[in-house]
């Protein structure tokens, strides 16, 4: 039967306490926090990041398909999937495909990928992740959040939750929407846009359950998007489901996050389920998308990852409304009084994708050092032309040397430029993210992580940062000295 | 691989330098011509008494044109040269080689660089095309990494290295108090040094060099010829420069507490010149101290000092104006200035004035041999040039 064999989920570090927008503007605060990509994280960037933690311990080249979700993609053409694909190391002779323009676009991406591995594709890989924008001192800028997910489907006994029965229900309505040149989200009047999604989630829901011969009680847990933090409950009440069946909304912790929303709470849902529970996830957009699944004791085996819980902490709560509204563009700053960042060279960028976006360098076959950038001829030995490719990411690696540049334009300054020395040899030069500059230790652990350097020329420019290496639900940082 | 050099086959019969400033009023063309003039009155020798020009901008200009226009030099050959931060020695090199080969019998080489009219503090730099990954590190931040791990490996905590560092910044600005072409002719104390605001930690703007306009220039004969000109020429002993291939951000050796560009070019410059004891033989030295770790590092790169040593050397003022080896008694890039192609021949400026006895209040008593040490790029990654210059025929 045919499934999710793995999964995985991106949560950006940084958090905007709602008290913070609210008392911008003077207004009651709302609760929780929500999480924020920093300014050099997008949908991609954050789709590449949950599809490393999917695939960890799995072979990337075993894909056969690659489907990214999100509404936010940073171009309105030219696909995002060879970037990422790119990114993830895998192999060229995968099916791409962009599924954008909806909050069901992650469903209508896992139902492909089923399709997809139903009809011989060995394994597809589902990526989502949104960055959206609600207007300053609107309800969605309060409840919209950052975030993504992924999820290998494929089939055979390595499945961790088979898809047993799906049922989709297309009913046009306008809830909300975004129009090209808008940048914000704009919505209806919340009374009938909740009466509608009760109306489109019970069509799937009832499809599903009759398809499948199930009764809400027959579910551990239920998934459920919903255009609002509280609508999902009285939906999922009204369709017969007790408040524990129902799946944390992320709302207090992380916020809505476009079509990644309902994925990202599949995915802490797999966190904790055991083998034999049922899982009910339903999608909402222009219509909704009904599917169940099966856990079976393949979870058991699966490796740890990070997922969704390994992310919420360690985290950074500090984060300033108008350091988020700079970061997201919606308040302009005077700039640095530095050149502009010219846009990059299509054509170099061309010829380095491998190295730029997969992250190899070379190592030479002569004397086996690893270097990065790529060289031709190798610098320890100065053999020519007898380099064989070699990825850097995974490696564990410590910071050599570091210093923090007042001068650099940066939409954070300072920036943290840092010279990392990767376990089994070479070293790289390269920008310190995600880190607060006091923490900055020689010898401190990081880790590579896919960050968008710049968007110059309207070009988004990709590449990979140093990040300090927190543990999972800890405070500090690993091997300072 | 022969590197017979040309000990002595050269000589600097005249030099002009403008004052390093922020010259608001001058363009690039109005500099050359002010430091060729002083060069060619200097000399006593007629504009059209030149064969050939080699010219030094990093980025105020492109090809010969940019000085033959400014000159109305008549269809003489002009050759530009680029080497980032050391292209003013680059230009000086090239042309001793020009003359000492016989091609031409008297050379000019001049460098200049307008840096104020950008509208941004520091440098900006046009890159070529590129895919933009390389890291926008900036030049104080690319060399703050140097101070760290100096301190880490000799045991210097954060408060005595910063107190290293800032001596350097206040013994060059009280040298270039005393040059009344220096960009900030004043003493800075040593609290405001320390105090500055922070550009790279730890680094702050009082150990960044100054950002100024400027060109410098120098006639070159051979020697057989010089004193047709002066009965006090300056000879040139040795040249070298050493261009890295880069590992030291490709490899764990490279420790950021020596620049190894700066090894390999003393080493050829001495040997050319017979240097066996640097501290000792050299009177004086202009050296590359775009930022305060800059000097520090080149100290033991260039023998002044033992390994580990330098810091304490430093404290006990070895360095200064009075002490056993004077840096930079012209204020260095720290208080003179840094326009990019002229540093490197200001450098060859201070040596030559101080070897005539010709300069003022930082005059060094009877100096015979001086070193010049020009550095462009980054610590990882460097052009480092080295020339010795001297009073005497040895």
């Amino acid at each position: 039967m045919i499934g999710i064999v793995s999964y995985g989920a991106y949560v950006p570090y940084h958090r905007l306490e709602r008290k913070k927008m609210a008392q911008a503007f003077g207004d009651r605060p709302s609760s929780g926090e929500k999480a924020v990509a920093n300014f050099d994280e997008d949908s991609v960037s954050m789709g590449v990041n949950a599809a490393l933690d999917c695939l960890a311990g799995f072979d990337e080249k075993s894909v056969d398909c690659l489907m990214f979700a999100t509404t936010t993609a940073p171009y309105d053409e030219k696909q995002s999937t060879a970037t990422m694909a790119a990114a993830l190391d895998l192999k060229p002779s995968i099916r791409t495909a962009e599924i954008t323009g909806s909050l069901r676009a992650s469903a209508s991406g896992l139902l492909a990928a089923v399709d997809a591995v139903a009809s011989g594709a060995g394994s597809a890989l589902v990526v989502t992740a949104d960055c959206r924008l609600g207007a300053p001192q609107g309800a969605n800028e309060q409840w919209f959040g950052d975030g993504g997910a992924a999820f290998l489907i494929g089939q055979g006994k390595d499945v961790i939750a088979h898809v047993t029965a799906a049922y989709s229900h297309t009913h046009e309505h306008i809830g909300s929407w975004r129009s090209r040149g808008d940048a914000f989200v704009r919505s209806w009047e919340e009374r009938f846009v909740q009466n509608i999604y009760g109306e489109t989630v019970a069509a799937s829901v009832r499809g599903v359950l009759e398809q499948s011969g199930l009764a809400p009680a027959d579910f551990a847990k239920v998934v459920i998007a919903g255009p609002a933090p509280r609508a999902q409950w009285s939906a999922a009440a009204k369709l017969g489901f007790r408040k524990e069946q129902c799946q944390d909304t992320l709302a207090e912790t992380i916020g809505m996050a476009g079509t990644a929303h309902a994925p990202m709470m599949l995915a802490a849902a797999l966190e904790t389920a055991n083998p034999g529970d049922r899982i009910l996830y339903v999608s909402y957009g222009e219509g909704s998308d009904a599917i169940v699944f099966e856990v079976t004791d393949a979870i058991r085996q699966l490796p740890a990852r990070r997922g969704i819980s390994g992310h919420l902490e360690p985290k950074n709560s500090e984060l300033l409304y108008h350091h988020y509204l700079k970061w997201r563009g919606i308040l302009p700053t005077e700039p640095a009084r530095r050149p502009d960042t010219p846009r990059p060279s299509v054509t170099a960028m061309y010829r380095n994708y491998e190295q730029n976006l997969g992250l190899y360098g070379s190592k030479c076959l002569a004397c086996g050092t690893p270097q990065f950038p790529q060289q031709r001829v190798c610098t320890r030995c100065q053999a020519k032309d007898r380099m064989e490719a070699y990825r850097f990411y995974g490696k564990p690696a410590k910071v050599a040397t570091f210093t923090i540049d007042h001068l650099a334009a940066s939409p954070a300054p300072p920036t943290v430029f840092a010279v990392v020395d990767f376990a089994g040899g070479g070293r790289m030069l390269c920008e310190v993210t995600d880190c607060d500059p006091h923490e900055m230790r020689i010898g401190m652990e990081v880790e590579m992580t896919f960050r968008r350097l710049y968007q110059a020329g309207g070009i988004h420019n990709y590449f990979w940062k140093a990040k300090p290496k927190r543990q999972p639900g800890g405070k500090g940082t690993e091997g300072e000295s | 691989m022969s590197k017979k050099g040309i000990t002595d086959r050269v000589a600097v019969i005249g030099m002009g330098c403008t004052r390093f400033a922020e010259h608001w009023d001058k363009s690039a063309e109005d500099l050359l011509v002010e430091a060729a003039y002083e060069a060619f009155a200097d000399a006593g020798v007629e504009p059209t008494d030149i064969d050939a020009c080699w010219l030094g901008t990093f980025a105020s200009g492109l090809s010969g044109l940019t000085l033959s226009g400014p000159l109305k030099t008549q269809y003489l050959p002009v050759t530009r040269v680029e080497n980032m931060c050391a292209t003013g020695s680059e230009a000086f090199r090239n042309a001793c080689y020009a003359v000492a080969s016989g091609a031409y019998d008297m050379v000019l080489a001049i460098g200049v660089e307008k840096l104020k009219d950008s509208g941004f503090s520091g440098l900006a730099v046009h890159e070529p095309p590129s895919d933009g990954t390389a890291p926008g590190i900036t030049a104080p931040a690319a060399f703050s990494f140097l101070a760290p791990a100096y301190f880490a490996k000799y045991g210097l905590d954060e408060q005595t290295g910063k107190e290293v560092l800032a001596r350097i910044a206040w013994k060059n600005h009280r040298n270039g108090s005393l040059n009344p072409k220096a960009q900030y002719c004043s003493e800075v104390p040593m609290e405001s040094i320390l105090k500055s605001p922070m550009v790279a930690a730890p680094l702050g703007i009082m150990d960044c060099s100054g950002v100024a306009d400027g060109a410098a220039a120098a006639i070159l004969v051979r020697t057989e010829d010089a004193h047709k000109y002066r009965k006090d020429p300056m000879y040139v002993k040795a040249l070298a420069i050493a261009a890295g291939p880069g590992d030291g951000r490709l490899t764990q050796d490279f420790d950021f507490t020596s620049i190894t560009e700066n090894v390999r070019a003393a080493k050829e410059a001495y040997r050319q010149a017979g240097i066996t004891h640097p501290r000792k033989q050299i009177d004086m030295a202009e050296v590359h101290d775009c930022f305060t770790p800059t000097e520090l590092i080149i100290y033991e790169d260039l023998g002044f000092s033992e390994r580990g040593q330098a810091w304490k050397d430093v404290l006990n003022g070895v360095f200064d104006l009075e002490g056993e080896l004077p840096v930079n008694p012209d204020g260095g890039l720290k208080s003179f200035g840094h326009p990019i192609g002229a540093s490197g021949l200001r450098m060859l400026y201070e040596m030559y004035l101080q070897l005539q006895g010709r300069a003022g209040k930082r005059q060094l008593p009877n100096p015979k041999i001086g070193l010049t040490h020009n550095l462009g790029g980054f610590p990882w990654q460097c052009v480092s040039f080295l020339s010795i210059v001297g009073k005497e025929l040895s």
